[in-house]
C-alpha cells in the first residue's frame, strides 16, 4: 500500500467515523421525539390548552403553564434584552482594555456556567426576600433574565466582533461619531447574530424548573396571572409534577405537555432562523 | 425592532385567552368569598390537597388557591415565617422548625387528613422473600449497615446468596425522615448507598427492573404497578396490633395494623391564617370532602370520628384565635387578601 493509498483509507474511516457521531445524536433525538409524540399527541386538544389543574388527569390542562410560561417569557426578555446587549456594546466598544476588563471578561464566562439552582437561591433571597416580591411573576423573570444575561452579554459581544474593521474605519472616515458608527453601522450589521443569541438564550429559560421551584414558583394555579406581581406556574414545573405522579395518566398528560413546551422552543428557534437570515441580506458591503 | 412586534402580540395572545376563559362554577357557589390561600410543601399530600382545592373552586370561585411544591422541610421552612397559610407536610413539625415559628410570633396546629401506607415491595420474580420484620428491615436500612449488609442472606439464612440493592426516597424528602424513624429509630439515619429518588416513579421502575432489589414507597405507587411489583407483609412482632406479618391494604392502614410504616399525612395550619375567613371556609370544606376525595386519588381516608374530631380541633383553634365561632362567617367580612 503507497502512502497516499493509506491516507485516502484514513480519510474515509474519519469521514464514516463523523457520519456516526452525527447519527448517534440524531438518532437519540428522534427516538425521543417519535416516545414523545406517540405518547402525548392524542392528548393534546383545545381543552387541554384551556382547562385548569385537576386531580383527574383526562380533565386537568395547561392553561395555567403556558400562560405563566409566556408570561416569564416577556418579562425576562423585557428586562435582559436592554441590560445584555448594552453591556455588550460597552464591554466591545468603549471598555478599555485593562485588567478590570478582562476580570469581567473572565468573571462573565463563568456566570454562563453557573448551576440554574444557585440563581434560584440568589433570586430568592435578593428579589423575593430583600426586594419583598415573594414568588411572583416578576421575581421569576429576573431571575431568569439574570440566568440568561451572560449568555446574551457574550453573543452580543461575539457579533459585535465579527463586524470587519475596515466599516469603522470608513464610517470615521466619512466624520461619524463613535456612537453614530455603532448605531448606523455597528449595530445593523450585527443584528442578526445578537438576536440569534438572545433568542437562543430565551429557549434556555422556556426550559427552566429549578430556580423557579426555589423562588416559589407554584405547581397548582388555578388563574391564569393578570399583572407581574401575580403567583404562576409553568409548563417545565407542570410537567416535573405531572411525571412524578402514581397513575400513568398523568404521565400521558406530561408528554403532551412535553410537546407544547417543544413547539414553543421550536417557534423561539424558527424565529431566531429567520431573523438571522433576514439581517444578513439586509446589510449591503 | 421586530422583537417588540412578537413581544405585543404575544402580550395580546394573553390578554384575549384571559378574556375567554370565564370561571365556572356551582349554582350554590359563595361569590362573596374572596382572597388568597397560600398552602406550600410536601409532594405526597400535593394531590389531596390539590383535589379538594379543585373542588373547593367550584364552591367559592372566587377565591384564589395556590399550591406549592417545596417539600415538607421547605415548606415548614415558608410557614414558620409567616409566608404561607398552610403547609402541606408528610411529617411532624420537628423542635427547631416549630421554635422558628414561635419566635415569629406564630401560633399553629397539626391537622391528620388521611393515611399512607409507606410500602415495602419488590421484584415479582424475587420468590424467597415471603415476609418480612421490622428488625430485619432495620438490620439492613441503620447506618452501620453501610458497605456490610451487602447480601440476602446476611439478613436472614434461608435467604440465597445474592446481592441485595435498596431503593429509597430521596432523603430531603419527610417520607425518607418518616421511614428512617418508624424502622431505624432516628429520623434522618440510615446508610447512604442505597439508591435515592425523589420521583417514586423512578423507585417503581427501580424495583421493577432489578431482581435483587427491596423498596419502599408510598402506597398509591404501589397500587398503580400491581403487576409490576411484588408487596412484602411487614410483621411488626407485636400481637396488640394485629400478629404475624400484614399486607398493606386499604383496611389495615386504615386500622393501624399495618404498623409502623402507616403513616398520618398532615396539613398545618398557622394563626394568622384562621384570621382569614377564606381560609377557615377552605379548611371546612377539606374536613368535608376529604375523606372521599383522598380514596379517589389512593390515598387511605381517616375513619369518620377521626375526621370530626380533626375538625372540631381546628374549630377551637378558630375559636381561640378569633374569639368566634367559626362555621357562621358575615358575608360583609373583611378580606384580608395580601
Amino acid at each position: 500500500m503507497t502512502n497516499s493509498e493509506l491516507n485516502r483509507l484514513k480519510d474515509k474511516a474519519f469521514q464514516g467515523f463523523g457520519i456516526f457521531c452525527t447519527l448517534i445524536g440524531l438518532v437519540v433525538l428522534a427516538i425521543f421525539l417519535i416516545n414523545i409524540l406517540i405518547d402525548g399527541l392524542g392528548r393534546i386538544d383545545w381543552d387541554f390548552l384551556r382547562n385548569l389543574p385537576s386531580r383527574r388527569a383526562h380533565r386537568a390542562g395547561i392553561y395555567t403553564a403556558w400562560i405563566g410560561t409566556l408570561w416569564i417569557l416577556v418579562l425576562s426578555s423585557l428586562f435582559a434584552f436592554p441590560l445584555g446587549i448594552s453591556a455588550g456594546i460597552y464591554l466591545e466598544e468603549y471598555g478599555k482594555k485593562n485588567r478590570m476588563a478582562s476580570f469581567l471578561e473572565v468573571n462573565i464566562s463563568n456566570l454562563a456556567g453557573v448551576p440554574s439552582i444557585i440563581y434560584g437561591l440568589l433570586g430568592l433571597e435578593i428579589f423575593g426576600r430583600v426586594f419583598g416580591l415573594g414568588g411572583s411573576l416578576l421575581t421569576g423573570a429576573l431571575t431568569l433574565g439574570l440566568l440568561i444575561l451572560p449568555i446574551i452579554i457574550v453573543t452580543t459581544r461575539e457579533s459585535i466582533k465579527a463586524v470587519p474593521r475596515s466599516i469603522r474605519d470608513a464610517s470615521f472616515a466619512l466624520g461619524a461619531s463613535k456612537w453614530q458608527t455603532i448605531w448606523f453601522q455597528v449595530l445593523p450589521a450585527s443584528f442578526g447574530g445578537i438576536m440569534t443569541g438572545v433568542i437562543l438564550a430565551l429557549s434556555r429559560a422556556v426550559g427552566e424548573a429549578a430556580p423557579l421551584i426555589v423562588i416559589g414558583a407554584l405547581a397548582y394555579v388555578p388563574f391564569a396571572p393578570s399583572s407581574p406581581m401575580d403567583e404562576f406556574t409553568v409548563l417545565p414545573i407542570q410537567i416535573f409534577n405531572w411525571i412524578s405522579r402514581p397513575q400513568a395518566a398523568f404521565a400521558t398528560n406530561a408528554a403532551a405537555a412535553i410537546i407544547i413546551l417543544l413547539i414553543i422552543t421550536f417557534t423561539l428557534n424558527g424565529i431566531a432562523v429567520y431573523l438571522r437570515h433576514k439581517w444578513q441580506k439586509r446589510v449591503k458591503w | 425592532m421586530l422583537h417588540l412586534k412578537f413581544k405585543n402580540l404575544a402580550a395580546a395572545a394573553i390578554l384575549l385567552l384571559v378574556a375567554a376563559c370565564g370561571p365556572k362554577y356551582n349554582e350554590d357557589a359563595d361569590l362573596t368569598l374572596e382572597g388568597d390561600i397560600s398552602i406550600d410543601g410536601s409532594s405526597t399530600v400535593y394531590p389531596i390537597t390539590e383535589a379538594v382545592a379543585e373542588e373547593f373552586r367550584y364552591a367559592a370561585p372566587n377565591v384564589r388557591t395556590t399550591i406549592g411544591v417545596s417539600g415538607s422541610g421547605g415548606g415548614f421552612k415558608k410557614f414558620s415565617r409567616g409566608e404561607i397559610d398552610i403547609s402541606n407536610a408528610s411529617r411532624s413539625i420537628k423542635e427547631d422548625e416549630a421554635k422558628a415559628a414561635r419566635a415569629n410570633g406564630l401560633d399553629f396546629i397539626e391537622l391528620s387528613v388521611a393515611y399512607d401506607g409507606l410500602t415495602i415491595v419488590v421484584n415479582p420474580k424475587n420468590d424467597w422473600v415471603k415476609d418480612i420484620t421490622v428488625a430485619e428491615l432495620k438490620k439492613m436500612w441503620e447506618p452501620a449497615a453501610q458497605n456490610k449488609i451487602k447480601r440476602w442472606n446476611q439478613i436472614r439464612p434461608e435467604w440465597p446468596n445474592r446481592e441485595i440493592h435498596l431503593y429509597g426516597a430521596g432523603v430531603e424528602s419527610g417520607t425518607y425522615d418518616y421511614f428512617t424513624e418508624a424502622i431505624v429509630g432516628t429520623s434522618h439515619a440510615s446508610r447512604g448507598d442505597f439508591t435515592a429518588s425523589e420521583d417514586d416513579n423512578v423507585l417503581v421502575q427501580g424495583v421493577a427492573g432489578d431482581i435483587n432489589a427491596l423498596g419502599f414507597f408510598g402506597y398509591a405507587y404501589y397500587e398503580e404497578n400491581k403487576d409490576k411489583l411484588k408487596a412484602i407483609p411487614v410483621d411488626d412482632e407485636d400481637a396488640s396490633n394485629g400478629a404475624g406479618p400484614i399486607l398493606p391494604s386499604l383496611e389495615t392502614i386504615k386500622d393501624g395494623s399495618y404498623a409502623p410504616l402507616s403513616r398520618a399525612l398532615f396539613l398545618y395550619v398557622n394563626s394568622p391564617a384562621v384570621k382569614k375567613p377564606q381560609v377557615v371556609e377552605f379548611m371546612d370544606f377539606y374536613f368535608e370532602n376529604v375523606g372521599q376525595l383522598s380514596q379517589e386519588i389512593g390515598f387511605i381516608p381517616l375513619p369518620d370520628e377521626k375526621y370530626k374530631a380533626e375538625h372540631q380541633k381546628f374549630k377551637d383553634f378558630v375559636a381561640k384565635h378569633t374569639g368566634k365561632a367559626t362555621t357562621q362567617r358575615k358575608p360583609d367580612s373583611t378580606n384580608t387578601s395580601h
